[in-house]
């Protein structure tokens, strides 16, 4: 009884977890806004490969917002970063992933 | 080879003459027929005449290529025999002279090349360049003329050594335009001027870093999930509370505004009703004065029928305020142009017990509650208001400073103060009196202090500037030090007054009970000295009516 609870439990979530949750974030709201649906995109298109999408979100947001920005998509890391301000988003993804964008020259 | 061929072709020449020689003597003999006497021997003018037995004597010597110097026995040990060997072949070339020049051979690719270039550019410089090689001088016996002086005159040269020199000539040449003027390649320089280059400087400039931050995090899987678990939480309870919301929200909507438009209105009217308010407050003091106001007005004590001359006092109003407890009134003055109102300043005249001061506005149409509440720090020990401008109170502390209020601004901070900077008294200030406005329209006070100083104050633009008008001396109490030196002990100023007609004359009433006479202009003396009381002077006035007499008041119970 418990245990196919659980497993519904298991199977809303996923399907739930699908939307992006900013963890932290001290961009702009028009930047804000950009770089999630950026990130979205790219770990849609990449679903099993996590470097290319960092990559994708790498490439392009160098190209939007100017270069040195860094990516790191995984499903578990820490990290101490040095980021310039109004440059950071960390949010989690899918449920499972975990992406942080930051911008350090 | 070369250095033997002129002799070669000179002996073959002079053989090929004696041949011809011999041919047409041998002519001559047969001679009979006639075309043959026009064959006459053509002998050149310097040839020489040769006896028969001369012409017929046979040399025996025979030139040879053999170099005559070179060595013909010649040894070289050879390794492979293990002997000495003779060296048959000795090289016969012997250089008498040789010259480098840039010649180029005429059948040589070069020579071709040049050749059609030559013919390419119309009117290019004369330069033929011919080589005739080695073999082409040994069978040139019988060509013309022309061929072998050319072969003369170049047969010095040793053949290889030219085309070698030919080669690095045309080497460097050909590339070079021909159009291109020739310099010249030992004095040359070519024309150009050099300016003066302007020296470089470095400038630098560093801009600020971007700034920057630090963050850190950890993302984990049971991390990730307890967010997002928290975050559908929070989303399914803003949903629920939507809901919950909808039906009431209408109602609590009106409700809100009706209590907004409500607090707007009264915090907005909050200033017409305190307007409103006063009149209320002062209709009621009147109603509850009402007899008091009566009294002021037509007091009639029936005991006064049997005094004469002589009035009853009765207190009308009094005047209190909680805030005012326990301070002493120390001046007072009415409102020049609002008849009504008058200043009442507290301080303390015990000098061991100074505390705060206040400065009250109390009208007579409201004794409750005074208009104008102003407090400050130190005890206020004079006042006056301003003829001209009612509003302005100048007020005269304990501490020395002066400060003048504003009665139109809200709040209870002077708008005008002295300090220690810009020459406040020392001493209590005894008595502040407004001026005239002087000559720029400002206005101007003047206070006298215990300091013994009598300052005037000038109000410019938002300043205090003060300017000492004189210093009280006690004169004649000097006292002789023995080394000469004179003390003057400084005169307390404790009130003045002013001449009503003569703007410049001012009595000056002192602790010692002196007063002085003195003028605005004389700042080092005074005019007159008055020994008047033997106490302090408390106060002195001018008689408003009899311009020449004063009055004054002294702690030691008199009036003069």
């Amino acid at each position: 009884m418990g245990e196919t609870e659980g497993k519904k439990d298991e199977a809303d979530y996923k399907r739930l977890q699908t939307f992006p949750l900013v963890r932290h974030s001290d961009m702009p709201e028009e930047m804000r806004v950009e770089t999630m649906e950026l990130c979205v995109t790219a770990c849609e298109k990449f679903s099993n490969n996590n470097e290319s999408a960092a990559k994708m979100i790498k490439e392009t947001m160098d190209k939007k917002f100017g270069s040195s920005w860094h990516v790191v998509i995984g499903e578990g890391f820490g990290f101490e970063i040095t980021h310039e301000v109004k440059n950071l988003l960390y949010l989690y993804f899918g449920g499972t992933l975990a992406v942080c964008v930051w911008k350090c020259s | 080879m070369p250095p033997k061929q002129p002799r070669w072709q000179s002996i073959n020449i002079s053989r090929g003459t004696r041949k011809r020689d011999e041919d047409s003597g041998t002519e001559v003999g047969e001679g009979t027929d006639e075309w043959t006497q026009s064959k006459a021997t053509v002998r050149p003018p310097d040839q020489l005449e040769l006896t028969d037995a001369e012409l017929k004597e046979e040399f025996t010597r025979i030139l040879t290529a053999n170099n005559p110097h070179a060595p013909q026995n010649i040894v070289r040990y050879s390794f492979k025999e293990g002997t000495y060997k003779l060296i048959g072949f000795v090289d016969q070339l012997a250089v008498h002279f040789s010259q480098v020049g840039n010649l180029v051979p005429k059948d040589s690719d070069e020579g071709r090349r040049q050749h059609y270039r030559d013919e390419l550019v119309a009117g290019s410089q004369e330069s033929v360049k011919v080589m005739l090689s080695d073999t082409e001088n040994f069978e040139e016996d019988e060509e013309p003329k022309e061929a072998e002086t050319e072969a003369e005159s170049q047969t010095d040269v040793p053949v290889t050594g030219v085309a070698e020199n030919v080669m690095e000539e045309e080497l460097m040449t050909p590339k070079q335009p021909k159009e291109r003027k020739l310099t010249n390649k030992f004095n040359f320089s070519e024309r150009a001027s050099q300016t003066f280059n302007n020296p470089l400087r470095d400038r630098e400039c560093q801009m600020e870093p971007p700034p920057r931050t630090n963050f850190s995090a950890t993302a984990n899987q049971w991390e990730i999930y307890d967010a997002y678990v928290e975050e559908l939480e929070k989303q399914e309870k803003t949903k629920e509370k939507e809901k919950a919301k909808t039906p009431v929200a209408k109602k609590m909507g009106k409700t809100a505004m009706r209590k907004l438009t409500s607090m707007e209105s009264q915090s907005d009217d909050i200033t017409k009703v305190s307007q409103a308010a006063k009149i209320v407050e002062r209709m009621v003091n009147q109603n509850t004065y009402d007899d008091v106001a009566q009294d002021f007005k037509y007091y009639e004590d029936a005991a006064d029928e049997y005094r004469d001359q002589e009035g009853t006092l009765l207190p009308l109003w009094k005047f209190q305020n909680d805030k005012a407890k326990r301070l002493a009134v120390t001046a007072l003055c009415w409102n020049p142009k609002y008849k009504d109102l008058f200043a009442v300043g507290h301080g303390s005249y015990d000098f061991m017990k100074q505390s705060r001061g206040m400065l009250l506005l109390y009208s007579m149409k409201n004794p409750s509650f005074p208009e104008y509440v102003f407090s400050s720090d130190s005890g206020i020990m004079c006042l006056d208001m301003h003829v001209d401008h009612p509003y302005l109170v100048v007020v005269g502390h304990y501490d020395g400073n002066v400060a003048i209020y504003n009665l139109k601004k809200p709040h209870s901070q002077p708008s005008f103060r002295s300090s220690a900077k810009s020459g406040k008294h020392t001493d209590p200030v005894w008595q502040v009196k407004w001026q005239k406005d002087d000559m720029d329209n400002n206005l101007n006070f003047f206070s006298v202090s215990s300091d013994g100083r009598i300052v005037s104050w000038t109000l410019v633009k938002s300043e205090l500037v003060h300017t000492d008008v004189i210093k009280l001396k006690v004169e004649g109490s000097t006292t002789e030090v023995p080394e000469g030196l004179q003390l003057y002990t400084v005169g307390c100023g404790t009130a003045f007054d002013f001449h009503k007609e003569i703007d410049y004359m001012f009595l000056v009433g002192t602790e010692e009970g002196k007063i002085y006479k003195c003028s605005k202009s004389y700042s080092s003396q005074f005019l007159d000295t008055y020994d008047a009381h033997n106490m302090a002077v408390d106060a002195v006035t001018w008689n408003p009516y009899h311009t020449k007499v004063f009055m004054s008041c002294s702690s030691d119970w008199t009036k003069r």
